[in-house]
C-alpha cells in the first residue's frame, strides 16, 4: 500500500470539507477499498473515515417507510428485526454478502458509491425503487447507477442514507461465485404499488440493470410460472473466466424464477 | 504517522504507526502479539480474524489507526492463564487442526458464531458461517465438531451459572 493520510472525520459536513485535501477518498467499511489499496489499484493520499459517525447509522422503519444510514453494516442490516418485519429480502440478501467478517465492517452506503458490477445492494436497491441521499439532494436509484463502478455522486458528495418504501412482496436470489462470494448473477424481485420491478447484478456489462423481459412477464402476473420458457436475450452480458454471457441470461431467468418463488412463499 | 491507542486483550496499549499499516501488523510487529497469522493478506482466509469491539473482523483488511479508540480481543486474549477457553478446549479435543496455521483465526470465528448464535448451532449453520476461514489440511470436519462441542459446552456453563445465580 503506498503512503495515505487517515483523517476521521467528526460530522458529514466535516468529511466534505476533508475531501478537499489532495485526491482523497472516503472510507467507510473498508472491504472494497483496502484491499483495492493493497494491489495499489486505489491510491487516495487521504482517507476520510466516515464509519464512526452515528447519525449515518442504524434502521429507521416508520410504517412501510425504511431508511438505512448509509455506515450500517451488512451484519446490522442482515440482523435488523424492525427492517425483517417489513421487507425480509433485504435483511436476507445482507445476510449473503461477503462472509460473517465482511459483514461485520462493509457498509451499504460503501457498498452503493462503488457500485461493483457484481454487489448485492445496487439490485436491491433498483428493485425496491429506493431513493439515495447525499449531504446535498436525493437520487433516485434509476438515476444513481450509472455504470461499472460509475455513479450519479459528483465530487465530495456523501451519500449518507437510503429510502424505500417497503414493497408487497420481494425476493433476491444469487448464484455465487464459489470462491469469491460475489454474485455471477443475483436477481432481486419486488412488487409493490408502482408494480413490479427485477434488477439483476453480476451480469450486465454496464452494471446493475432492471430486466425487461422478467418485468414484462411478471407484470401480468407474478408468479413463477409466468417465467417459464423466459428467453432472456445475452447482447450486453458479461463475458468471462467465470461464465459466458449466454450462461448469463440463462441465469437471469433462473434466479429470476426462484426469486419469485421465495417471494410469494 | 498516527498515534495508535487500543485496549487489547484487557491492556491499553498505545504506539505510533504509519496510516497505512495494518491492524494485523500493528498487532504482530508492535505489540509482539504473532498468534494472529497473515495467511492470503486478501482478506479471504480468514486467519488473521480478531475480535473489534465485540466483533470478528478480518484484521489484513483495517488499518490499525482505524482501530484506535477501539476494545480488541486476540487468540492470546482467550485462555484464562493456563485454563484454555473452551473453544480451545474443543479443538485439542477434537483435534480441529492439523499444521495449525489458520487456527487463531478458526477459533477467533467460532467464539465470534457461538456468541451470536446463542439459540445453539447446526452442522449446516457452523458450515456456512466458516465460510470466510480457509483451512487447507482438515477437511473442516473436525473443525466443525470441535466448534458444535465447544457451542454445547458453553450453554451448559451458562445455564449453570444462571443456576448458580438463581
Amino acid at each position: 500500500m503506498y503512503s495515505v493520510n487517515y483523517h476521521r472525520a467528526s460530522s458529514v459536513a466535516d468529511a466534505a470539507k476533508l475531501l478537499k485535501n489532495g485526491d482523497a477518498k472516503l472510507l467507510s467499511g473498508g472491504m472494497t477499498l483496502i484491499p483495492a489499496m493493497k494491489t495499489r489499484l486505489a491510491a487516495p493520499s487521504d482517507l476520510v473515515d466516515v464509519s464512526r459517525l452515528k447519525d449515518l447509522q442504524g434502521v429507521k422503519v416508520s410504517g412501510k417507510t425504511v431508511t438505512i444510514g448509509a455506515a450500517t453494516t451488512h451484519y446490522d442490516v442482515s440482523t435488523d428485526e424492525k427492517l425483517k418485519k417489513v421487507c425480509p429480502a433485504l435483511a436476507h440478501m445482507a445476510s449473503l454478502i461477503g462472509d460473517p467478517a465482511v459483514r461485520h465492517k462493509g457498509t451499504i452506503g460503501g457498498s452503493i458509491a462503488n457500485n461493483d458490477p457484481a454487489a448485492d445492494y445496487p439490485a436491491a436497491l433498483l428493485a425496491l425503487g429506493a431513493t439515495i441521499i447525499t449531504n446535498k439532494r436525493e437520487i433516485a436509484a434509476d438515476k444513481f447507477f450509472k455504470g461499472l463502478f460509475e455513479t450519479a455522486l459528483k465530487e465530495g458528495e456523501i451519500v449518507t442514507a437510503v429510502s424505500f418504501t417497503a414493497p408487497a412482496k420481494a425476493a433476491y436470489q444469487k448464484f455465487r461465485n464459489p470462491a469469491s462470494r460475489y454474485a455471477i448473477v443475483g436477481v432481486f424481485v419486488s412488487k409493490g404499488k408502482d408494480g413490479v420491478r427485477a434488477a439483476v447484478t453480476g451480469a450486465g456489462e454496464d452494471g446493475v440493470f432492471r430486466s425487461n423481459e422478467v418485468e414484462a412477464a411478471l407484470a401480468k402476473s407474478f408468479d413463477a410460472a409466468a417465467l417459464d420458457g423466459l428467453k432472456v436475450p445475452a447482447k450486453g452480458l458479461m463475458s468471462d473466466l467465470h461464465a459466458s454471457a449466454e450462461y448469463r441470461a440463462n441465469l437471469i431467468a433462473v434466479m429470476a424464477k426462484r426469486a419469485v418463488a421465495a417471494a410469494n412463499a | 504517522m498516527s498515534d495508535v491507542s487500543l485496549t487489547v486483550n484487557g491492556k491499553r496499549v498505545s504506539g505510533s504507526a504509519e496510516d497505512r499499516t495494518l491492524l494485523v501488523h500493528f498487532l504482530r510487529e508492535h505489540l509482539g502479539l504473532t498468534g494472529t497469522h497473515v495467511g492470503c493478506d486478501t482478506s479471504q482466509c480468514g486467519a488473521c480474524v480478531v475480535h473489534v469491539d465485540g466483533r470478528a473482523v478480518k484484521s489484513c483488511t483495517m488499518l490499525a489507526v482505524q482501530a484506535s479508540g477501539s476494545t480488541i480481543v486476540t487468540i492470546e486474549g482467550l485462555a484464562d492463564g493456563a485454563e484454555l477457553h473452551p473453544v480451545q478446549a474443543a479443538f485439542k479435543e477434537h483435534h480441529g487442526l492439523q499444521c495449525g496455521f489458520c487456527t487463531p483465526g478458526m477459533i477467533m470465528t467460532a467464539t465470534d458464531m457461538i456468541a451470536r448464535h446463542p439459540e445453539g448451532l447446526d452442522e449446516a449453520t457452523v458450515r456456512a458461517e466458516l465460510e470466510g476461514n480457509i483451512c487447507r489440511c482438515t477437511g473442516y470436519h473436525n473443525i466443525v465438531k470441535a466448534i458444535l462441542a465447544a457451542s454445547e459446552t458453553m450453554a451448559k456453563g451458562a445455564k449453570g451459572k444462571a443456576k448458580q445465580a438463581a
